[in-house]
């Protein structure tokens, strides 16, 4: 099962690799990995895609907690969560491709961010699904380039992750 | 008041009142060295290896209930010190560790004796720091100790650069410390305990299963009084014995890949377990599945909740201190009229008794080679039972445990998560240092020793009175037996020539050496090393039965009924 992991960690040097050491000294996996400090500069958020059993899963979770540097740890992915990912795409865009990119694009409610005469760079937001749907609805031989954060989420409603 | 960072680190280390620190100085801990010279608080034990400061400090942890700290230097002195970091790390040893740093402005440059010492250590430490601002250096050494102690101990390191230990700032030593992200729990769910009380007198096949940490949290006696209490049947692991007194009838033995046969089979076949302090180690469970083949209750007590459900599902988890949990346990059961049921016990008690029967540790002594059993049997007698035993890694670990009876906790001091080899004759310093009045003994082999012989310079300079015992059959034992059970009598690189003359190394070095070959010896010399000998440091070089084994044995991947016992072969 695919699981979201969120934390909230102490904005120190070292935080991250305490966190990626663990999952590769224990050999759990880890699909994406986001990081970034909060509104509170201290602190940083952290999101995790991880898939494994629910005993795996349950060993992340306590491992992670038991990291001096880490705060809180939750399984977004336990409870109702939204999810997001930010893609940009580098694709050819020449002669019938470019109005078909275009067109594709604003299906997908991407914008346009840069052009060139045989270029676009296209960006996108949605959930993995989403952005993995553009990656196929397009011709893959006119992807030049594409970068992906990795998923970040936060849970819906009451659900806060706070210190 | 204004000090340098290297006046604070010894003043830090006073406040925390530490008598002894294990070291070796170099480049970058120059500073440190110079403020330890100016002082007569903190003792400075130099050792003659790194790893064997770190082992030193944690054998003193282990036998004392205070916090072991060493020093070294950086570079080759941090990466010498990793296997002694990673030994404690594996035990859940509270230790300090503070380390030189090339200076700040050099960090990154591959500067001489330049190690990514934070880097290194990451995955065997509980947390380390680097020290980034003189300010910030009082208040890390007091986290670290803080860290050490609290929760799941276990090693914390502290790399502090030289141009830090140099520059000067104001000196506050903090008198309590709180973090955010750091809260132990101590006191179990009472819901939880109340459940445990619960399936425990209702239990018909009752076994208490007792790790490492009963010892590390001091919760011997209590732990004692909970299983008086109930009359349960009781095993102790590698790393807990001498919780519960060893010669006790409750007592069945140590259980796992070398345990006795009662301990295994009544691990195997109770109906409910209660797990305390321990973490169902591969070593301990043999074959998880194996193990869940039989149905039963269990309960598990543990301050860390990532071992409990870590290799076996458990159906009353209590995540909290030992001591606390059993406190409440006893508690409980105390308030409580009901008391286990006699005839189901009883008829417990008899299949055990039957089991026991089998006296699986059973071994023939006979006229012309020692058995190396008997070497241990016979030091129990010799030191009454009463010695500190250190041991390092191999069969001779397993003989110790299987034939010296400990009763009383901290006294049995061996690397059982790690397995470092060398590891016993520096802990065996520690020991001593922690305890300077008692007799300690360091068994090992003559593959062992030679890790970190070199440690019988150090136990000269400060006049340790420990006794060596070596039982030396010429084989790395362990691998040598694996070697015949598994890989059809290959002994590949297992068996060590040229081992050299123990007692001329020993006198070299200024100590009392022995060598002994006939059975009819041992007794006679273990006597003269702790009486004639009494303070002087003895090697005794026991020559053994080079093809002994080890019994019984769990084979890797076996389960725990499934025992090879000496018998059968």
């Amino acid at each position: 099962m695919r699981h979201i992991i969120s934390m909230l960690i102490e904005n120190e040097s070292g935080a991250l690799s305490r966190v990626s050491g663990l999952f590769s000294a224990r050999g759990y996996n880890i699909e994406s990995l986001t990081v970034a400090p909060t509104e509170d500069p201290s602190l940083s958020r952290m999101t995790i895609v991880s898939v494994g059993s629910d005993d795996i899963i349950e060993q992340i979770t306590k491992q992670l907690n038991k990291l001096i540097d880490i705060v809180k740890v939750v399984d977004l992915s336990e409870a109702a969560h939204i999810e997001r990912e930010l893609m940009l795409v580098k694709v050819r865009a020449t002669g019938k491709d470019r109005e078909e990119m275009k067109r594709v694009a604003d299906i997908f409610r991407g914008r346009i961010i840069d052009v060139t005469e045989s270029t676009y760079v296209v960006e996108l937001t949605g959930n993995t699904g989403k952005l993995d749907a553009f990656l196929g609805a397009i011709d893959g031989s006119l992807i030049l380039e594409t970068v992906r954060t990795g998923v970040c989420g936060i849970g819906r409603g009451d659900r806060i992750l706070k210190v | 008041m204004q000090l340098t960072g290297a006046e604070i680190v010894i003043r830090c280390l006073q406040e925390e009142k530490v008598d002894h620190v294990f070291g070796y100085p170099g480049g970058s801990v120059l500073f440190i060295y110079d403020e330890l010279f100016k002082q007569d608080q903190v003792k400075h034990i130099l050792v003659r290896h790194e790893q064997a400061a770190v082992h030193a400090a944690d054998a003193y942890s282990r036998s004392s209930q205070k916090i072991g700290v060493c020093l070294v230097t950086s570079g080759p002195g941090v990466t010498n010190a990793v296997t002694g970091i990673a030994t404690a790390y594996m035990d859940s040893v509270p230790l300090v560790v503070l380390t030189g740093q090339v200076p700040t402005a050099y960090i990154g440059q591959d500067a001489f004796q330049e190690a990514d010492t934070v880097g290194i250590t990451r995955p065997c430490v509980k947390h380390n720091f680097l020290v980034k601002d003189v300010k910030d250096l009082a208040a890390t050494i007091k986290k670290a100790f803080y860290l050490a102690k609290t929760g799941r101990p276990g090693p914390v390191l502290v790399d502090i650069p030289k141009d830090i230990t140099n520059q000067k700032c104001e000196f506050a030593y903090p008198k309590s410390i709180s973090m955010r992200s750091y809260n132990p729990v101590v006191k179990g769910h009472s819901g939880q305990i109340k459940k445990a009380v619960q399936l425990l007198l209702d239990a018909k096949r009752p076994m208490i299963y007792s790790g490492g940490g009963v010892i590390l949290s001091d919760a011997a006696d209590k732990l004692t009084k909970l299983a008086k209490m109930l009359g349960y049947p009781i095993t102790q692991t590698l790393m807990g014995l001498g919780a519960y007194p060893g010669t006790d009838r409750q007592h069945l033995g140590m259980l796992g890949m070398h345990g006795t046969y009662e301990a295994n089979m009544a691990m195997q076949h109770c109906d409910v377990l209660l797990a305390v302090g321990a973490r169902f180690d591969d070593r301990v469970i043999g074959n998880p599945a194996h193990f869940g083949q039989v149905q039963r209750k269990i309960i598990h007590v543990d301050i860390d909740p990532s071992s409990i459900s870590k290799r076996v599902k458990v159906d009353v988890p209590i995540v909290g201190n030992v001591p606390d949990v059993l406190d409440e346990l006893l508690k409980q059961i105390e308030a409580i009229e009901a008391k286990p049921e006699p005839k189901s016990l009883a008829a417990w008690w008899k299949e055990i008794d039957s089991w026991r029967g089998r006296n699986s540790l059973k071994y023939k002594q006979g006229k012309d080679l020692i058995m190396p059993q008997y070497v241990v049997e016979k030091l129990y007698e010799v030191t009454g039972g009463d010695a500190f035993v250190c041991s390092d890694v191999g069969q001779h670990q397993m003989w110790a445990a299987q034939y010296y009876k400990f009763d009383k906790p901290r006294r049995w001091i061996n690397s059982g998560g790690l397995g470092t080899m060398g590891f016993g004759l520096p802990a065996a310093m520690g020991v001593r240092f922690a305890n300077p009045k008692a007799p300690v003994a360091c068994i090992t082999g003559e593959g062992s020793i030679q890790m970190n012989i070199q440690e019988l310079s150090t136990c000269k300079q400060f006049r340790l009175p420990i006794k060596v015992i070596c039982l030396n059959n010429g084989y790395l034992g362990m691998v040598r037996q694996w070697q015949e059970m598994f890989h059809g009598n290959r002994y590949s690189e297992s068996y060590v020539d040229s081992v050299p003359d123990f007692v001329k190394l020993a006198e070299a070095y200024g100590h009392v050496g022995m060598r002994i070959d006939k059975p009819a010896d041992v007794e006679g010399a273990l006597k003269e090393a702790f009486t004639q000998h009494k303070n002087e440091f003895v090697f005794l070089d026991f020559h053994t039965d080079p093809t002994a084994n080890v019994f019984p044995m769990v084979a890797a991947g076996k389960g725990l009924s499934e025992m090879i016992l000496a018998e059968d072969l």
